[in-house]
């Protein structure tokens, strides 16, 4: 566990944010705090308004109601300050193909005006911490994706932030590329002490990273809590959660199963395996007997600890997949309006 | 502390100028479009106007009806003048043909532009007192051609007639040509230019086509940089800076200025060395007029930005309003051609003033004084325009 001196010290305040486009609420009314040098995590399917928050936060995006605090600056009348404070690492690359890693580093820490030579020293530290030192003078155009997102979030740090923003900041990244970015997340995070707000549509990716985890749903944060709370919050509720394999797998078994009273959902993984979600004192019991009754031949069992997606689906009342699948069904043109107003 | 703001965001503005620029610039392929362009732009307007070389061999059906009078023939001597006039010039090639119809049929195939028809009773006419008729047809499908036509052998049957009547008098009166020529035609006119030198239709049109390739590349190159930024997502790099936001406008449009410039000095350049255009006034006048022009049109093109949802509705959005403008601001025609309905919108383009300054200084040599209306014209507008749009641009990009 990290050590945190200023543990009670909020740094991020926010309001009844609000943010509508024409008759499209994106952020309904939220209301959360961050503490310095915290890691908290705004968890949901695409379209649940992650982003818009983060934009309103970051000062790109003024709000249509409420207000937020960044260091005790509003983010609306005092933007400029909040400005010097953040940095923001989005979903899309911000960086000039054409100029080369140093000079998209210069051009940005020149908005900053920091002075030459520190600007100077900064860069090659900021390069070297990235292993980029190497390619420091090649155009960016010519990088890999992992590449290319390391000195986004690098280019972020240049103002050394109090407050870091991450939009998705592994979205489209290989697993070794992701893990690298996570680790270096947490790096800042404990030696800068840096405060970090980010969001993501990957359970384990909060799970492993974040302090604190708002559900977003709707525009609306449906629970907040620390993930082991949360996970816990829903083993209190008496859920069980069993991985079953069973070598005679039938239609007419899960039927079965699905008809029993303390059964809430089954869920087929694959020709031999079942994932039942069930509750009460008695479920174990109950699944296995009727299995065993009907015949049904175990070859092995698991009792699986929650994970933030059966959170998810326990609050939302459905998987955060279904969700994103859902999406496309809408007609294309409706499609495209919706996610240019929520960027 | 106001001081240091300024400063910041004059420095802040020069990089994203730099940075733009450094883009610009490795873009090979745009490179070699940004200096095409105006070559081409050149090349066309350059030489599709007709200038007075490009009048040459017209062919003319001619037919002569005239049957002569009292062993005279005057209309073989009119067509003698006629040849010789020709043979100098070459303006005209002669066909003769049978009669009005077939003039109609030449027309028609494109053997002839026009013709011209001897009346019958011409001789005797002439001989008895009376007034000769020489009929031109014209082209009316070809309004321009049959206008040059119309106008070309109206100055040649006059001066002809002119020379007859001359010689008519001073044989009736006995006089010293001289003195006939003064009766026939009282009036010596002569033209002189207000300065000096040779001039071509291409120094009416350099000035305002240089104005309008400034003006139309930062008109163009802003909302298609801005929105191109905003659509890949750096804008929000920019953004997200504790940067004034005016210095990304102004920033863009000093780079976008720079590019603009460059094709000017081109034109400049290519119009000196093709055409001969010479440049009467301070050339240092004619760059502060462009950039004049450039702050005068700015602000539409960033309230236009800001509207445009991406880089296509913004580029579609320039060239709509560039359009018009190229045609109603007297880059090519004169306004004073136009019906005055036309000239009063004519009058609400800022194009219209530096092309009409550009053209004063660099073909008249006027200086600052003599063109102070249109100064304080431009300067105005850039002022109504830029207090527009920063709040629509701000507003706009907080959306």
């Amino acid at each position: 566990m990290k050590v945190k001196s200023l543990e009670n010290e909020v740094m991020i305040q926010v309001n009844n944010l609000t943010k509508k486009f024409n008759e499209f609420t994106a952020v309904d009314h939220i209301s959360f705090d961050v503490k310095k040098s915290e890691i908290f995590g705004l968890l949901g399917p695409n379209g649940a308004g992650k982003t818009t928050t983060i934009r309103m936060l970051s000062t790109l995006s003024r709000p249509t109601e409420g207000t937020a605090a960044i260091g005790g600056y509003d983010i609306v009348k005092r933007d400029n300050k909040v400005r010097q404070l953040i940095g923001l690492v989005s979903e899309k690359m911000i960086m000039y193909d054409r100029l080369t890693a140093k000079e998209n580093l210069r051009f940005f820490g020149k908005l900053y005006n920091i002075p030459k030579v520190t600007l100077h020293q900064r860069i090659n530290e900021l390069l070297e911490l990235v292993q980029l030192t190497k390619w420091k003078d090649s155009k960016v155009g010519t990088f890999s994706t992992g590449m290319k997102q390391r000195m986004n979030v690098v280019r972020a740090l240049l103002n050394l932030p109090e407050v870091l923003f991450l939009d998705e900041p592994t979205l489209g990244l290989d697993p070794q590329s992701t893990v690298e970015v996570r680790e270096f997340i947490k790096k800042i995070n404990q030696e800068n002490k840096t405060t970090i707000i980010l969001t993501t549509h990957m359970m384990n990716e909060a799970d492993i990273l974040c302090d604190r985890i708002g559900i977003i749903d709707h525009g609306k944060i449906a629970a907040l809590d620390m993930p082991t709370n949360l996970k816990n919050s829903i083993s209190g509720a008496n859920t069980t959660i069993l991985i079953l394999e069973i070598a005679n797998l039938t239609p007419d078994l899960i039927a079965t199963v699905r008809g029993l009273k303390c059964v809430e959902t089954v869920s087929q993984e694959n020709t031999s395996h079942i994932k039942i979600h069930a509750h009460g004192e008695e479920a174990f019991d109950s699944i296995i007997d009727s299995i065993r009754g009907r015949k049904g031949n175990i070859v092995s069992m698991q009792n699986i600890q929650p994970t933030l997606e059966d959170v998810f689906l326990h609050i939302t009342g459905r998987a955060i997949r279904d969700k994103a699948d859902n999406k496309i069904s809408i007609p294309t043109h409706r499609r495209f309006r919706q996610q240019r107003r929520v960027r | 502390m106001i001081n240091m703001g300024a400063k910041n965001m004059i420095s802040h503005s020069f990089r994203i100028a730099w940075k733009d620029l450094m883009e610009l610039f490795r873009n090979r392929m745009g490179l070699v479009l940004l200096i095409l362009m105006p070559i081409f732009m050149m090349g066309m307007v350059g030489f599709i106007y007709p200038s007075e070389t490009s009048l040459n061999n017209i062919p003319i059906a001619l037919v002569n009806e005239d049957k002569g009078f009292g062993g005279y023939n005057l209309s073989s001597t009119f067509i003698l003048t006629l040849n010789t006039i020709n043979e100098n010039t070459s303006m005209l090639t002669l066909t003769n043909t049978l009669n009005l119809d077939e003039i109609r049929e030449m027309i028609q195939t494109g053997d002839a532009e026009g013709g011209i028809i001897i009346s019958n009773e011409f001789t005797q006419n002439i001989i008895s007192g009376k007034q000769g008729t020489i009929t031109i047809v014209t082209d009316q499908s070809n309004p321009q051609m049959s206008a040059m036509i119309q106008a070309v052998m109206s100055q040649v049957f006059e001066e002809m007639g002119t020379t007859l009547a001359q010689q008519n008098v001073a044989n009736q009166l006995g006089m010293d040509p001289s003195n006939a020529l003064a009766i026939v035609k009282p009036y010596n006119i002569q033209t002189e230019g207000s300065i000096e030198g040779e001039f071509s239709y291409f120094d009416f049109i350099a000035p305002g086509i240089m104005a309008m390739t400034v003006m139309m590349s930062v008109m163009t190159g802003l909302p298609a940089a801005i929105s191109q930024e905003r659509e890949v997502g750096t804008l929000d790099g920019m953004m997200v800076a504790p940067i004034n936001r005016f210095s990304v406008i102004l920033g863009k449009t000093i780079a976008q200025m720079a590019r603009g410039i460059l094709q000017g000095v081109l034109i400049l350049a290519l119009s000196m060395i093709l055409f001969g255009v010479t440049i009467h006034g301070n050339i240092l006048l004619v760059f502060a007029l462009l950039l004049l022009g450039v702050f005068s049109f700015v602000g539409l093109g960033v309230v236009l930005t800001s509207f445009a949802k991406d880089q296509e509705t913004a580029v579609m959005m320039m060239t709509t309003i560039m359009f018009p403008m190229m045609f109603l601001s007297g880059v090519f025609f004169p306004i004073e051609q136009m019906p005055p309905f036309m000239q009063g919108i004519s009058k609400l383009l800022p194009l219209t003033y530096v092309a009409d300054s550009l053209r004063k200084v660099m073909v008249l040599g006027a200086d600052i004084p003599a063109i102070a209306p249109e100064l304080s014209i431009l300067i105005v507008f850039g002022i109504i325009m830029t207090v527009i749009a920063v709040p629509v641009f701000k507003r706009a990009m907080t959306r």
